[in-house]
């Protein structure tokens, strides 16, 4: 049975158990049907012309992983911010782990969705916001569909967190191979502050495929900052499908490091409801072997006044290949509009890749919109400067490229964050620089 | 110390360096002068060790040992120090870890530890006190957004860390207002000692009023056509270089 078979009879199987007067009841209905007509994408369609799916497909995906493990904390400590304190929403093999977590509904909740969809005390939250800017297409739909668990976060208004949450999908291997479908909610009242960093990692060589979506809703003068950290073992796989809702005066920045797994599509989307709305996008891509990392972003201007900043760097080794494929929507009501947008790419060896794609539709006359791509090797005057105060070509070449992608790394506002990023950087360009970065 | 024999060197097809012998010994300064595209640049770039020019004859001897196939991070290691003319950028390295890292760099491939912190920090503090260097400058990322003079200062500075048994300076004048040339000439001067030496490649012979030459070497078309004392520098800034073409010709 293929893929799309086996999740449509299992659907068929996991709806008995939802109850029909959930408020999510008929949209999951409704979802696994657009599904089951669109099937997962191919490369014929213009959005996945140069990310396939196929070899991702064909593994005997367990959908209903077994709950036992024996994960302790000190196996998983290194991919927490173990130094600062943090709230913690974990996930294991898709179940919620309480051991593990750190959470709170102290003022506001930091808590687990599937608690959310099944007491009546956040109904008119899920009501209001659960599936509601996630389209329509047949990834999120899937989602959907089989949605049950994953964070959900909801900030009252002015309340700003004093500390990160931070989200993990821990997958341990106990099943050959296993699909996971987390679904985040995530809601920022009124002029309420709040950080999240979300990262999914397998702990074993066991295929791990995984559809995550995440809605933020970002209301009035509220401000989300947001890092996705994707370092995950070269046989995992995940599709990201983020979508953003910001209303007036509100900053959303997302980071995206991605620097591990097999295919990595990253599907980010801010829509922007409201006037003098910032939103930031910025990633590192640093990549070697076959890895593959696709960067879709969608930065839609809906409304005057409005900026929007975005900065990828990428660097591809060995026969990686990377996709940027950029798109800014200024409606034309939506004057005054400045919209940047940067790509910057560097190839270090002859078989990798980079499709570079900067989409702009622009219906307003009066908006500053610009964008700059480029796609290059290390500069070998820059090169040989380093090596003439004695630095071995190596280490320059690290240098450099720690160099090139430094500037997306000041936004970073976690210290300890920028440490581990740092970190995990040197450790990819498999250099030690002798020094704290 | 540096013995250059009969070297060209060139890109591809074009030959640029054309027979050079020069023979600069320690405690010696050579200025190089010469007009635009003599070759001046490319000399200081062959014997810093750039891959870009290949040596299709000749020889680079230092203290005796042909350094002509070493790469230019091991040409470092063994004392040759180049000051660029445009350093390059290097965003989130500090100075300061930057000159750690290429201290250290250069001591691990003589087999040595790495330098104790105290011993750096107090050798950053006194060079820097030397180049007239602030502090805050030292944590800024290298020559990011640094003026043309911050830039030649900070060449300086790590030359000064550094102590090369050989320090050439391409046009390390252009870009300085008097006082910092002044500043950058007496840091140079401070560390000239017997057992080092020093090659000053100028358009200029203003850089020549501070640090003084023993030798003036002229650059014609890649070959070095004329030799003198430093009296040479100021027949050349007041004449040029058209009655040495003439002489060469004739």
């Amino acid at each position: 049975m293929n893929l799309k078979n086996k999740l449509l009879s299992s659907y068929i199987a996991f709806d008995d158990y939802l109850e029909a007067d959930s408020p999510v009841h008929d949209l999951k209905n409704k979802a696994i049907k657009i599904f089951e007509s669109e099937g997962f994408p191919t490369k014929k369609q213009e959005d996945w012309k140069y990310t396939s799916l196929n070899s991702l497909l064909k593994a005997d995906y367990s959908l209903s992983p077994r709950r036992d493990h024996d994960l302790e904390f000190k196996d998983v400590k290194r991919y927490f911010l173990h130094d600062i304190d943090t709230y913690k929403i974990v996930f294991v093999d898709g179940v919620y782990s309480s051991f593990l977590s750190e959470t709170t509904h102290e003022k506001m909740d930091v808590c687990l969705l599937s608690a959310a969809m099944s007491k009546p005390k956040y109904k008119p939250v899920i009501e209001a916001y659960f599936n509601k800017i996630a389209p329509e297409d047949s990834l999120t739909s899937l989602n959907t569909a089989f949605a049950k668990e994953g964070a959900y976060i909801y900030i009252p208004k002015h309340r700003e967190v004093e500390k990160p949450i931070e989200v993990i999908n821990f997958s341990t291997g106990n099943e050959a191979a296993l699909m996971l479908q987390p679904r985040n909610l995530i809601v920022v009242g009124e002029n309420a502050h709040v950080q999240i960093i979300e990262r999914h990692q397998s702990l074993s060589d066991n295929p791990v495929f995984t559809n995550s979506v995440t809605e933020i809703f970002a209301e009035k003068r509220a401000f989300v900052d947001y890092y996705k950290i994707q370092n995950d073992r070269i046989t995992a796989s995940l599709i990201d499908n983020t979508y953003i809702s910001q209303e007036g005066q509100s900053n959303c920045r997302v980071h995206t490091f991605s620097f591990g797994g097999n295919v990595t599509r990253n599907n980010l989307n801010f829509y922007q409801k409201g006037e003098r709305i910032d939103s930031t996008l910025k990633g590192i891509t640093i990549l070697e072997g076959k890895q593959h990392v696709d960067h879709n972003t969608l930065v839609h201007h809906i409304e005057p006044n409005c900026e929007s900043h975005q900065d990828y760097k990428g660097i591809f080794g060995d026969a990686s290949t990377g996709v940027f494929n950029g798109k800014v929507i200024v409606n034309k009501e939506a004057q005054k509009t400045d919209a940047f947008q940067q790509n910057n790419n560097i190839l270090i060896d002859d078989k990798a890749t980079i499709n570079a794609k900067p989409q702009l539709e622009i219906f307003a006359d009066d908006v500053k919109c610009s964008h700059g791509c480029t796609i290059g090797q290390l500069n070998e005057d820059a090169l040989f400067y380093l090596r003439t105060r004695g630095i071995a070509k190596k280490e320059a070449r690290a240098l450099l490229m720690y160099a090139f992608a430094n500037n997306v790394l000041q936004s970073v506002k976690i210290p300890e964050l920028k440490k581990r990023i740092n970190k995990l950087i040197a450790e990819k360009i498999g250099v030690n620089m002798g020094f704290d970065l | 110390m540096l013995q250059i024999r009969n070297l060209h060197a060139g890109v591809e097809e074009k030959e640029i360096l054309n027979g050079i012998d020069l023979h600069v010994k320690p405690g010696e300064v050579h200025a190089i002068m010469g007009p635009n595209g003599s070759g001046k640049s490319t000399l200081a770039s062959v014997v810093a060790g750039k891959e870009e020019f290949e040596i299709s004859e000749g020889d680079i001897l230092l203290n005796g040992e042909d350094i002509s196939e070493l790469d230019p991070e091991e040409r470092a290691h063994k004392g040759v120090f180049m000051s660029f003319q445009y350093p390059v950028e290097i965003p989130g390295v500090t100075v300061t870890n930057f000159i750690k890292t290429a201290i250290n760099e250069s001591r691990k491939a003589q087999g040595l530890e790495d330098m104790p912190a105290s011993e750096m920090l107090k050798k950053i503090k006194e060079k820097a006190e030397m180049l007239d260097i602030d502090r805050k400058f030292l944590s800024r990322s290298l020559n990011e957004g640094f003026s043309g003079g911050e830039k030649k200062r900070n060449e300086i500075f790590q030359l000064a860390m550094m102590e090369p048994k050989l320090a050439i300076l391409d046009e390390t004048d252009s870009g300085l207002d008097i006082d910092a040339l002044k500043i950058v000439a007496n840091g140079v001067n401070k560390l000239r000692n017997d057992e080092n030496a020093v090659i000053v490649i100028t358009h200029y012979q203003r850089l020549l009023d501070y640090i003084v030459p023993d030798y003036v070497h002229v650059l014609m078309d890649g070959k070095i056509v004329k030799s003198g004392p430093k009296e040479l520098a100021y027949e050349l800034e007041e004449k040029g270089y058209d009655w040495i073409k003439e002489e060469v010709k004739a």
